[in-house]
């Protein structure tokens, strides 16, 4: 196995145990063995030694929500260069979501997706299979056999299931094999023809939109049957502040109900779509500033529990369209952690909050070891520069699509190393943006 | 700024204009009011050419106009061909059936095919909001809009303020309504858009499923009673309502349309006696206007059709001249 080393003159954040202190972490055999603070103690000999410069040593994070075309559409993204955009991003897990061609609906193609990952991904890929059959939303795939193939979750990943019927079969189903259901909230006929969030500024640019009812409705809906199942249930992603509301009223009530966030839709707002920039054309669509402070809230507040990059590559054709006919979604990957500091460095959410919702919460509700820095957990582990200002190039971007909202963002914040069970799979003095910076 | 006012209905031939400072003309909210009224002031001197037995100004002579029409439009296409063979241009018609676009090709691979053609201006209908603008930002040349989605469609709320403005010699402090398919109509963004910098009063008069959120950014006024909405209006204007709008979802019936939203002689008697009717066309006559209304001496329907190719020749005329005179 590899060897033995130590990341010395750290500060160590871990969110799990509230743990905000200059320390050392020792790695042996890609597992954590030891955390002291102050100087490294108990070294074994021969043991490399990191000196991290006084930089953040966290958990590695952990993306519930990750799109990329292997297989099916591999000129958008392999699960090689989703993994090498990851680890550049700090992301050691991510959450893989079922929507490729063929879709991942049977445990055969849960097992091809992990042997894959396997030999050629440098982070971990944790397969979601579908919750139905090629994500028609009709029949329910097979619960049993996919979780012993290996996969984490159930979700139709951008499909969201409109028949209430069959989503509390599926809800009762998933409970007796123990599955979290992730879903995304979209009521088809509320929906429509819509393509950026409903109100004046769709109405001046001519663009039809898609109203917040279209997202609480279904919530509304799929809280409700989560009560009466039992279900794990995670809402994939809210956007508005009604939304937040009907969170936190469910939450007094019931401890399997969680939701995520897209990184998006806490850092962007309906503003930036303006004129028909189809890289801000996401699913759902960027909501109200209003909204957006909500969404702010509702992770402070505990409502909504995790982050995702929601990273979902496109290629040129389908993406520089005339908006309303170009296909939703951006990658998110590599600047994921960078888009959250900036709510730390504005004030809006504690550094504890924005690691504990891609680390530990995301490691709970999928029943992960790693998302934690413990001696025994997974030796996934990231070092980064809270301040390191960098501007995003899409050209030095490791994803095979460029559709980044983030195109030419001002950042402060970078990841320096990341380790995946211990094996330094990303270091940022080799890439073009250390050499230049 | 501009030395004329914008009240002034003169034609300002002769007078010394500042150069147009825009490529193309995408849509109104690009325009200030002195803009506007330099357009329509142009617009103006072009109307006796067309009434002119040789019809000819041959300004662009050697110039090569494209006419890119993704929808079908026969009014505003031969609009924009007449007003360029009138002012010398070569005119080529591409629609969209006879193009690889209908093979599968992107609008941004359109785009540059057409560009290396070296035209000196593309006229784009497109069915898709900002679809001209993402066209004019991959081509050498001006690009005017001619209709995008529901968001502008700059040439029609110029004739149409040109004709106003001739019938009624100013546009600040009119009372125009327009009345129908606000949602799904780009005539009546723009209008809103011109009319509003020109500080008339703007109503938008349509039932609740037509009226857009946020609509009362851009009207003055918005009223969902016909009666009301025409009381005291000099202007009415009337848009097409497309039938599949009628089918149960937003308006449950062409029947109960028209009894509520139809311009019948008793809903006009609201407005005043002076009240000009105007209609972008094609009417659908018995659905949101009564044939005796559409054919009657208070519309000045044709007159838009007429204005359209004057309004056409002075955009072209100013887009062009203008780029001539940058290296």
């Amino acid at each position: 196995m590899s060897k033995p080393f130590v990341i010395a003159n750290a500060r160590i954040v871990d969110p799990a145990s509230n743990h905000d202190a200059p320390g050392a972490v020792l790695v042996e055999d890609g597992v954590i063995t030891g955390i002291t603070n102050g100087a490294p103690q108990g070294i074994p000999d021969g043991a490399e030694t990191y000196d991290a410069q006084g930089l953040v040593v966290a958990p590695g994070l952990i993306d519930m929500r990750v799109f990329t075309g292997e297989p099916g559409h591999e000129y958008r993204e392999t699960l090689a260069s989703a993994a090498a955009a990851a680890a550049a991003g700090g992301v050691t897990s991510f959450v893989l979501m079922p929507d490729t061609t063929p879709v991942i609906d049977d445990g055969a193609l849960v097992d091809f997706i992990l042997r894959r990952a396997g030999a050629k991904a440098s982070v971990n890929i944790l397969p979601a299979a579908a919750i139905t059959r090629g994500l028609r939303g009709e029949e329910i795939t097979e619960f049993g056999l996919l979780k012993e193939a290996g996969a984490v979750a159930l979700t139709d990943g951008r499909e969201s299931i409109q028949s209430a019927g069959l989503l509390r079969a599926a809800f009762t189903y998933a409970r007796n094999f123990d599955l979290p259901v992730i879903h995304h909230l979209a009521e088809r006929t509320l929906v429509g023809d819509g393509v950026m969030n409903e109100g004046a500024l769709a109405t001046i640019s001519g663009l039809k939109g898609i109203p917040v009812e279209a997202e609480t409705i279904p919530l509304a809906r799929d809280l409700q049957l989560a009560a009466l199942t039992g279900v794990r249930y995670h809402a994939a992603q809210v956007s508005t502040g009604a939304a937040v509301e009907q969170l936190a009223l469910a939450k007094r009530r019931l401890s399997t109900v969680s939701a995520g966030v897209s990184i998006n839709n806490l850092s962007l707002n309906e503003n930036d779509v303006a004129p028909y920039r189809s890289f801000f054309k996401l699913s759902p669509p960027l909501r109200s500033e209003d909204d957006r402070r909500a969404v702010i809230d509702g992770l402070n507040s505990g409502a909504i529990d995790t982050i995702h990059s929601g990273h979902d590559p496109q290629d040129t054709e389908v993406k520089r369209q005339p908006f309303a006919e170009a296909s939703d979604g951006a990658i998110g990957l590599e600047t994921l952690l960078a888009a959250a500091l900036r709510l730390l460095h504005s004030g809006d959410v504690p550094l504890f909050t924005l690691l504990r919702a891609m680390t530990s919460r995301p490691a709970e509700l999928l029943g992960l070891a790693s998302g934690r820095i413990a001696v025994g957990a997974p030796a996934d582990l990231i070092i980064f520069d809270p301040e390191f200002p960098w501007v995003v190039k899409d050209m030095a971007l490791r994803s095979r699509s460029r559709n980044s909202a983030f195109e030419g963002a001002r950042m402060q914040g970078a990841v320096m190393h990341t380790f995946v069970a211990g094996r330094p799979v990303f270091s940022h003095a080799a890439t073009a943006e250390g050499a230049d910076a | 700024m501009a030395t004329s006012s914008p009240a002034s209905g003169t034609g300002g031939q002769g007078v010394a204009r500042p150069a147009f400072r825009h490529r193309h003309l995408l849509g109104i909210s690009q325009l200030n009011q002195y803009e506007i009224v330099d357009l329509l002031d142009r617009a103006e001197a072009m109307i006796p050419i067309s009434r002119q037995e040789r019809k000819i100004l041959p300004t662009l002579s050697g110039k090569t106009q494209i006419n890119l029409f993704f929808e079908n439009s026969t009014r505003t296409q031969s609009s924009f061909e007449i007003a360029g063979k009138r002012l010398g241009a070569q005119v080529t018609n591409m629609s969209v059936k006879t193009s690889s676009v209908a093979k599968g090709e992107t609008l941004i691979d359109t785009a540059a095919t057409l560009n290396a053609m070296r035209p000196d201006v593309i006229i784009v209908r497109h069915g898709a909001s900002g679809a001209v603008e993402l066209l004019s930002q991959k081509v050498g040349c001006s690009v005017i809009n001619a209709g995008d989605g529901a968001h502008e469609h700059p040439t029609q709320a110029l004739l149409d303020a040109l004709t106003m403005r001739q019938h009624k010699g100013r546009l600040a402090g009119l009372t125009v309504a327009i009345c129908g398919d606000i949602a799904n109509s780009r005539v009546a963004r723009s209008n809103l858009l011109l009319l509003g910098a020109m500080q008339a009063r703007t109503r938008v008069v349509a039932p609740r499923t037509l009226l857009p959120r946020g609509i009362e950014m851009l009207a003055t006024e918005v009223f969902t009673d016909m009666r009301q909405g025409l009381e005291g209006a000099d202007v009415v204007m009337m848009l097409r309502l497309q039938h599949e709008r009628a089918n149960g979802r937003m308006i449950p019936s062409v029947r109960e349309y028209y009894h509520f939203y139809g311009l019948d002689e008793e809903k006009l008697s609201f407005a005043k006696p002076d009240a000009i009717v105007m209609h972008p066309g094609p009417m659908n006559r018995g659905v949101e206007i009564d044939p005796a209304i559409a054919d009657g001496p208070r519309s000045v329907i044709t007159e838009q059709v007429e204005m359209g190719v004057a309004v056409r020749m002075a955009v072209l005329d100013t887009l062009l001249a203008d780029r001539e005179a940058q290296p």
